[in-house]
């Protein structure tokens, strides 16, 4: 009998408790954050699609199209093609295209690319109901970002 | 024109009465889509409207272009006839509902049992829309409706019982009067009339979460085990006028505990009595509702019943033979 009302009691405080924390609660500042008019930034390491990166001395890309990204892509999503200049040293890139409908973000071409050309985005805005959107000309991409 | 003639008297409160129903419905909603969000600490509805204020009436809209589906082997008429069954007798409680000393619809003597003759019918809306539906899960949630309601409806009834020994009266705009003059003579603060008013109290809110099929006692429509409860074979309007029903029943219970325990539309101290005083109490008490849902997790069939039979009633019955005994000997101790 002394069991019953215990657990009546203790039950009962437990229960008010519990009713003052989500009233205190309710007037805690709002955390989450409201997507479509606001944004959060990705941090430093996110890791979204590939992108190219500029030399910031001549403003063109860093690739010198050795093709080892290419290689080095396991599920073969990366097309790489570059000219021979007339009065040109190197081979310049004419063609980068990710595609993304295959690429599962292993990370093996950055890490294969020697002079550092390639690089993570932090793009993640990527909802599409069109398959072409998933074909990115990732060197027209680093031309627009000028 | 005579303003105070009956026809147009009987019209009024009709209108005032369904739009009352009506706006608390939507509007409760959206109280209670905002809590929750606050609770979580989101923000809840905020596109529609300024604080997402036009929600309900977008939602209303939706649910009224819905196409209403019936199924196939269901029983025609009970299936048709179960929403209104819930929805009208919440709404006809509203008639005896004091919302100050003369807003009253119809000052009957009986209003007090009128109230909870009507909101026994509302158990039969619940079952009925189980068993029209030709659905287990339905009828499974129609099932516990009614033992939860029949559980609860004795503390409940006990409670009032007690409360009808000290008021001496069922008409509910006298015993609001009776507790004029001041918040100690509220009869949730009447410790003359007995000491464990304040319990009674409990008992009759938590019975009344409970007839409301509220959460934590919602086990009628405890999504994870049944889909939709009673509703499930519902859609459109039809899913909508037992979500009216459902909101009505809050307002219909917290408007009860307002009256019998927290003065009604007295003033706490004793100036200005009016409607604002009925609403202020009445809003505060559906808060209340509205946090406990989003506070505490769903109860067993088990533990439910439990609660009641084992802690309710006779928490209840004590009560009513306590109330009985202070009725008789305090006379004789101070005569």
């Amino acid at each position: 009998m002394s069991g019953y009302f215990a657990e009546i009691f203790s039950g009962a405080k437990s229960l008010a408790s519990g009713m003052g924390i989500t009233f205190r609660y309710m007037f805690k500042p709002v955390v989450t954050v409201q997507y479509p008019h606001a944004t959060l930034k990705m941090p430093e390491r996110y890791r979204g699609h590939i992108e190219l990166v500029k030399d910031p001395e001549s403003g063109e890309p860093k690739c010198i199209v050795c093709g080892m990204c290419q290689r080095a892509c396991p599920s073969g999503c990366i097309t790489v093609a570059g000219d021979k200049l007339e009065g040109e040293k190197k081979k310049v890139l004419s063609k980068y295209v990710l595609n993304f409908t295959t690429c599962s973000l292993c990370g093996s071409c950055v890490e294969s690319c020697k002079p550092g050309a390639i690089q993570f985005s932090r793009e993640y805005n990527l909802a599409s109901t069109r398959k072409e959107d998933y074909t990115i000309d990732l060197l027209q991409r680093l031309r627009e970002q000028r | 024109m005579n303003l105070h003639s009956e026809p147009i008297r009987l019209l009024a409160f009709l209108v005032g009465i369904i739009a009352f129903a009506a706006l608390n419905a939507a509007y409760l909603v959206w109280l209670e889509r905002k809590v929750a969000g606050h609770v979580q600490r989101r923000i809840g509805p905020k596109e529609v409207g300024p604080f997402g204020l036009l929600q309900p009436l977008v939602d209303g809209i939706k649910l009224m272009t819905k196409q209403v589906l019936i199924p196939d082997n269901i029983d025609p008429i009970l299936f048709r006839l179960a929403p209104p069954l819930l929805l009208i007798p919440a709404v006809m409680s509203f008639v005896t509902i004091p919302f100050s000393e003369t807003l009253v619809a119809r000052d009957i003597n009986l209003g007090l049992l009128m109230i909870f003759a009507f909101a026994s019918i509302n158990v039969l809306g619940i079952l009925l829309g189980g068993w029209g539906s030709n659905n287990k899960y339905a009828v499974i949630a129609a099932a516990r409706g009614v033992s939860q309601n029949v559980a609860y409806e004795i503390p409940m009834l006990i409670t009032v019982i007690t409360m009808v020994m000290i008021t001496h009266t069922l008409n509910l705009n006298e015993i609001v009067r009776q507790q004029g003059g001041g918040i100690f003579n509220w009869y949730i603060f009447r410790w003359s009339a007995n000491p464990l008013m304040l319990i009674s109290f409990l008992i009759f809110f938590t019975c009344s979460l409970a007839e409301t099929n509220r959460a934590p006692f919602d086990l009628g429509e405890a999504e994870s085990e049944l889909v939709a409860g009673y509703h499930t074979e519902y859609s459109g309007m039809g899913f909508g006028i037992f979500f009216m029903g459902e909101y009505a029943n809050i307002v219909i219970g917290c408007s009860l505990a307002t009256i019998l325990f927290l003065g009604g539309w007295q003033c706490p101290f004793g100036l200005w009595p009016g409607v604002h005083w009925f609403l202020i109490k009445l809003y505060i008490l559906i808060f209340t509702v509205i946090l406990i849902r989003w506070t505490f997790p769903r109860t067993t069939i088990y533990g439910l019943l439990n609660l009641s039979w084992k802690v309710l009633i006779p928490f209840a019955l004590f009560n009513l033979i306590l109330t009985g005994a202070m009725i008789k000997i305090w006379p004789m101790i101070f005569p």
